[in-house]
């Protein structure tokens, strides 16, 4: 099985740390993986956007062009990714900022409110972590605990920020798996 | 080895450069190469070495070749117009025969091109680069662990040729994170006893120079370094096959290239394509021979690279007009995808046209 | 009993220079020998050497040494004293390679502060190129590549090293010398010890700018050329001490 996932959205919104934390994740399970950021003048304004491959095989081609998952933070990104999706792929849309949803309808469309949910929580930093939470329960590429495991590697000197965390993460996933 | 953690490409090099026992950098920042300079200007402090970032790339290369002079591990990085700045020196530093390393994380060119990943400084890194008879070793890997360990075999390499080594490596392998594993450390340098140590001792000064100003006396140092080249060309060929025992195409790439076409060979094995990957981890020396072995079995070649066309003429030299080589690459920065190249081998092997 | 009154320094080899007669280069190399001699240092001395007349000094000096390329000899020399930090490292440089190729690296290995000294052999035309045209020419001089003279509406005045150089905090060590006469020398070696004692006490960055003759390609007799020298190079180029580690001196 291999997972090729596109994260996006705009500088800030914390995309490339998503995909670092799901690639972490995958190295903690003994997968192959592998994370390549866009860079350079499309990071200041417009889409970033980072590749993510979780895979039982050694990864070919860094560089996801076919992705099985795409997240799309702002509308750009949806714009910008929403045809490259495979079919029968997840599109995970931030409906708190997005206000269309697909145009497709041969992929399984998941609208995820995930600056609302993180107001709830009490922490608007919070909201990739939300859509983190629902990309796993989604493509099941890693285990929750694991992203947890990776996070409070990440954050070692941090360990306070856990607990806000893995409420997020959760809130996202329960979007997929019910409450 | 120690247990794997994730890293970027560029971060890797620094740490790999650490645990290889280089305690001095001289560098100036350039993207996509950042990371490196950064993250020895954090390591560097922490295990007693020395960093420090230059007024130009120039000034760098040349504390390079005072330190190397000197006796240090050292290594220097840049991309492609900085590594331009730099060939000066690094021709200097091959004719004194001094022991560096260099990494050019290469991007899209000529002039200030873009930022974007790029392979088309391969004639400038494999032929010379700066004036003169010379060779670079140069390494190319094509995953962040092999960037790990081209450095520290690059450092070795240096070390036991008294030799400049690049790392080849483009904007793309910079930057992408993967799992690597570090080794406890490299082989212990050899003892330098012609560095420009202060004499301590010693009866006889030494003198780290490239200049011969008797004609005769200057092509006997070059006798001497064409034969250096050639016992490295004996001993220091380094490739990958993959899926090539049987294949009737035979795509040549190198780096971040060379992870696309194992895929596009996947997607052609898939459909019964006999199609395998020859990968160079050494760009000098080529591997010629293991190359051209190739040739009684494949029935056609196929360079693929992020440039207009330079290493197909070393693919071409491998075959020597035994079989045809095609050639497929991107320039500017732009990167081949694997559905792209895979068109491309369709196209070769059936006819096809692509869609 | 005899006495050696005069001899050949212990950092000099016996090797006879290859220099003009009347050049300076043989004085100020003997200046420097000296000098590394009197602060028994030769045993932890290196010296990087230039692109110039002075290509082949490490012929003539008895220490390590590197060549550098052309204007680059303070960036090497960075690199050697970052390694060896106990080494007693210099870069001898004339006006074509410091003040011209090499004005960034003299530049920053000054703001720097780095722990090195310089020797800068300052006589107003490329030697060893056959008389081109330095960027120390004064106005008007007549040189291979300024056939006409130096025009300054063209090509700007020539630059003052020293003065550039004092504004800089990292150099605690300025001065400008001559070895036209005795006295001079006595002085010039006398600044050449100063600037190694700045470096030997970890201060920052050191610079003698020796003012020197070139009658081979100023086109005069050793005696006119010191003439010379005198009547135009010290009036633009005055002697002195531009800065020391106490506070700024004149």
């Amino acid at each position: 099985m291999t997972h090729e996932i596109v994260m996006a959205g705009f500088g800030g919104q914390g995309v490339m740390l998503m995909g670092q934390l799901m690639t972490y994740a995958g190295m903690l399970e003994n997968k192959h993986v592998s994370w390549i950021p866009s860079y350079g003048p499309e990071m200041r304004g417009g889409t970033a956007n980072c590749s993510v491959i979780i895979s039982d095989e050694p990864v070919g081609a860094p560089i996801v062009s076919e992705p099985t998952t795409v997240v799309a933070m702002n509308l750009p990104s949806l714009d910008k990714f929403e045809a490259a999706l495979q079919a029968g792929g997840n599109l995970i849309i931030n409906s708190s900022l997005i206000e269309r949803s697909s145009k497709r309808s041969d992929v399984n469309v998941l609208l995820v409110p995930s600056n609302d949910i993180a107001n709830e929580l009490g922490n608007a930093k919070v909201a990739n972590m939300v859509v983190l939470g629902t990309i796993i329960a989604a493509t099941k590429a890693v285990s929750q605990e694991s992203v947890l495991k990776a996070f409070a590697k990440m954050f070692a000197k941090k360990p306070e920020l856990l607990a806000i965390n893995e409420q997020a993460i959760k809130r996202g996933a329960a979007l997929v798996n019910g409450k | 080895m120690a247990e794997k953690i994730l890293m970027k490409g560029n971060e890797a090099i620094g740490e790999a450069a650490v645990v290889a026992g280089c305690r001095h950098y001289f560098g100036y920042p350039i993207t996509p190469q950042s990371e490196l300079i950064e993250y020895m200007a954090k390591r560097m402090p922490q295990v007693n070495g020395v960093f420090l970032q230059a007024e130009s790339e120039v000034a760098a290369i040349n504390m390079v070749y005072g330190a190397a002079g000197a006796g240090a591990r050292v290594m220097t990085s840049s991309s492609s117009p900085g590594i331009s700045l730099k060939q000066e020196g690094i021709s200097y530093i091959a004719g004194a025969e001094l022991p560096c390393v260099i990494v050019n994380m290469a991007r899209g060119g000529p002039g200030l091109g873009s930022i974007q990943p790029g392979q088309c400084d391969y004639f400038q890194a494999t032929k010379g680069g700066g004036h003169g008879d010379y060779n670079n070793i140069v390494l190319v890997p094509n995953s962040v662990q092999e960037l790990v360990d081209c450095t520290v075999l690059a450092f070795e390499l240096a070390d036991k040729y008294r030799n400049p080594v690049m790392i080849l490596g483009d904007g793309a392998l910079g930057q992408m994170m993967e799992p690597v594993a570090f080794p406890d450390k490299a082989a212990e340098a050899p003892a330098k006893p012609w560095a420009t140590t202060g004499l301590k001792g010693r009866k006889e000064p030494n003198v780290i120079n490239s200049l011969h100003i008797q004609a005769p006396d200057l092509e006997k140092h070059n006798y001497h370094l064409q034969m250096k080249y050639k016992t490295i060309k004996q001993n220091e060929r380094r490739w990958e096959e993959y899926r090539t025992e049987d294949a009737e195409l035979v795509l040549v790439a190198y780096g971040i290239t060379a992870r696309v076409v194992q895929s596009a060979v996947d997607m052609a094995r898939a459909v019964g394509l006999k199609v395998g990957l020859f990968r160079p981890i050494t760009a000098w020396p080529f591997p010629y021979e293991e190359l051209g072995r190739l040739a009684k079995t494949a029935k056609g070649f196929m360079a693929v690279e992020l440039s207009a066309g330079q290493m197909v003429e070393d693919v071409r030299l491998s075959v020597v007009g035994s079989k045809p080589v095609y050639f497929y690459g991107r320039t500017g920065g732009m990167i081949c995808t694997p559905k792209e190249v895979f068109g491309i081998v369709k196209k070769i092997m059936l006819g096809e046209e692509e869609k | 009993m005899a006495e050696i009154a005069f001899a050949r320094p212990e950092s000099l080899r016996d090797v006879p220079f290859h220099y003009c007669p009347g050049c300076h280069h043989g004085i100020i190399h003997r200046l420097v020998a000296e000098v590394i001699d009197e602060l028994k240092v030769r045993d932890r001395t290196v010296g990087v050497m230039p692109v110039g007349c002075s290509v082949l000094a490490y012929d003539y000096f008895n220490f390590d040494t590197q060549e550098a390329a052309h204007g680059r000899a303070p960036a090497v020399a960075t690199g050697v004293k970052r390694v060896h930090p106990d080494n007693v490292v210099f870069s001898y440089q004339g006006d074509g390679d410091l003040a011209s190729i090499g004005c960034a690296e003299i530049v920053h290995a000054a703001a720097r502060g780095e722990k090195i000294t310089t020797v800068f052999v300052n006589n107003a035309i490329y030697g060893m190129t056959g008389g081109q045209m330095a960027p120390t020419s004064l106005p008007d001089q007549v040189t291979t590549t300024s056939p006409y003279g130096r025009k300054v509406e063209s090509v700007g005045m020539p630059i003052k090293v020293c003065e550039m150089l004092s504004t800089l905090d990292g150099a605690k060590y300025i001065a400008r010398v001559a070895v036209n006469n005795p006295a001079n020398m006595a002085k010039a070696k006398a600044a050449i010890k100063k600037a190694f004692e700045v470096q030997l006490s970890g201060l920052g960055f050191a610079i003698v700018e020796v003012l020197s003759t070139c009658p081979t390609n100023w086109g005069m007799s050793p005696l006119e050329a010191v003439g010379w020298m005198e009547k135009n190079m010290m009036p633009y180029y005055p002697l002195g001490v531009f800065k020391t580690p106490e506070g700024v001196a004149k």
